[in-house]
């Protein structure tokens, strides 16, 4: 069982990092990189709202097959994850309002985060209905979440550095930050090897 | 029985959700100031940044916070000023009235271009094309970027350089950032002199591709009473503060680089 989880958790954070791997939820990423704060803020809110997520996807999938309206995943995910978004913005508004504004347009965007929903459909289809799937799914989500906060710091620590460079007038801004975000990516495709 | 259940289905998770964020929202209910609002309101609402902030609103909040003064808005001037003041109950402040100046004088009369351009551009893109068509380096290029900026209608193009009515300017400050030249500077509404150009290039190169440029010669700042006039990279700089306005700088000037701002404000001085 440990082991099973910590496999899943080394996969969901090296192995099939949602970012720089399977390419979910990229908007954020490129978009609240500039500073480490932020990126880790932005990285422990995701975190949360994955686990969450997954927790709370699993209890409505269960509620879904018992009625036989599986078909309706996506919208009831959706609805889960704009909830969960909702709680989080009201949460940091009053708990961490500087975070809260840094954030900015981004912290709803969470809700279209394409790797929040990508967690809750993969959940159920890698996991399925079978013994301790909860715990997996669970698990899952806050190491996927995981994952995007170690990739969101390590490139917005990049992006810090880059900001003094000397870099050339024709890659300045967004052409230099994606080549980096590339060659991230590819430094990522060495975890494949460890896959089980 | 078959559309049933999923309306029920989503519909009552809908519900629930529903319940639970009002309760969170009572729960996590952030105080906004109510003064915020009414600031905002008796600000100009152009949100240029003039103040620093990123728009009016910024700027209402900050001085709710106590972190800005009343007086830091240079649109709305010293009547936004003393309304803010009113609904914050704090002393008003004045505020220094100031303009911006386009610091190049070298209009298509004495300034020569050294190639034709005969593109409809704007001044980023000639001024990236081999450092702009005009002779000097450092002059406006007359293309009108600010001109499209200003939300003001201040700045008008005369024989290729721009312009700035000053009543009309408000120091909001967008044509300073625009410029690609860097030729836009921020001066004091009242400032008496200026060096109306920016050319950072020796006397000789000046003197070679502008007939008004500055030539760093130095005998401005040395029949300056008041020492107001210093030279740096071969530009003469006034120093508004300590300028009384006499003039003497102007006629001593060998290229009329230097310009009265004020023009005949105390010519009995002169």
């Amino acid at each position: 069982m440990l082991k099973d989880l910590l496999i899943i958790s080394i996969g969901a954070i090296f192995i099939q990092n949602f970012v720089l791997v399977q390419f979910l939820g990229i908007c954020p990423f490129l978009g609240v990189s500039k500073k480490v704060e932020t990126a880790l803020g932005m990285g422990f809110a995701v975190v949360f709202v994955m686990a969450c997520a997954s927790a709370i996807t699993w209890a409505v999938q269960k509620l879904l097959v018992l009625f036989g309206i599986e078909y309706l995943q996506t919208i009831a995910f959706i609805l889960v994850i704009a909830v969960l978004v909702q709680f989080v913005e009201m949460f940091l508004q009053k708990s961490v309002p500087s975070l809260y504004s840094s954030l900015g347009i981004y912290l709803p965007l969470i809700t279209t985060n394409c790797a929040v929903l990508g967690v809750a459909i993969v959940n159920i289809t890698k996991f399925g209905a079978v013994d301790f799937s909860f715990i997996k799914s669970v698990v899952y989500g806050a190491t996927a979440g995981i994952g995007f906060t170690f990739a969101i710091v390590l490139f917005a620590g990049v992006r810090e550095r880059l900001e003094s460079s000397d870099i050339p007038e024709f890659l300045k801004g967004m052409p230099i930050t994606l080549i980096t975000a590339s060659l991230l990516s590819i430094a990522f495709m060495g975890f494949s090897g460890l896959s089980f | 029985m078959e559309i049933l259940f999923p309306v029920i289905v989503i519909g009552g998770m809908g519900l629930i959700f529903g319940a639970l964020l009002a309760v969170a929202a009572k729960i996590f209910a952030v105080e906004k100031d109510e003064r915020i609002p009414r600031i905002t309101e008796v600000l100009p609402g152009a949100n240029c940044g003039g103040c620093g902030y990123a728009g009016c609103s910024a700027y209402a909040e900050a001085v709710c916070k106590g972190e800005a003064a009343a007086n830091c808005c240079p649109v709305g001037g010293s009547d936004a000023a003393v309304k803010i003041a009113e609904i914050m109950g704090i002393e008003a402040g004045t505020v220094e009235k100031r303009t911006a100046f386009v610091m190049c004088t070298g209009n298509s009369a004495v300034a020569p271009n050294r190639y034709i351009n005969n593109e409809d551009i704007d001044c980023y893109t000639a001024h990236r094309l081999g450092g702009g068509m005009k002779g000097c380096q450092y002059g406006c290029l007359g293309l009108g970027s600010c001109v499209e900026k200003c939300v003001f209608g201040a700045i008008s193009i005369v024989d290729g350089v721009a312009v700035i009515d000053r009543d009309k300017c408000t120091h909001c400050g967008t044509c300073i950032a625009e410029c690609p030249r860097g030729l836009i500077k921020s001066l004091p509404y009242d400032a008496k002199v200026v060096t109306a150009c920016n050319s950072k290039a020796h006397g000789k190169e000046t003197r070679a591709v502008c007939g008004v440029g500055c030539i760093g010669c130095g005998l401005c700042a040395k029949v300056c009473e008041t020492g107001a006039i210093t030279v740096e990279n071969n530009l003469a700089l006034v120093d508004t503060e300590r300028c009384i306005g006499c003039g003497k700088c102007i006629e001593k000037c060998p290229r009329n680089a230097l310009v009265a701002l004020v023009p005949m404000l105390e010519p009995a001085e002169n």
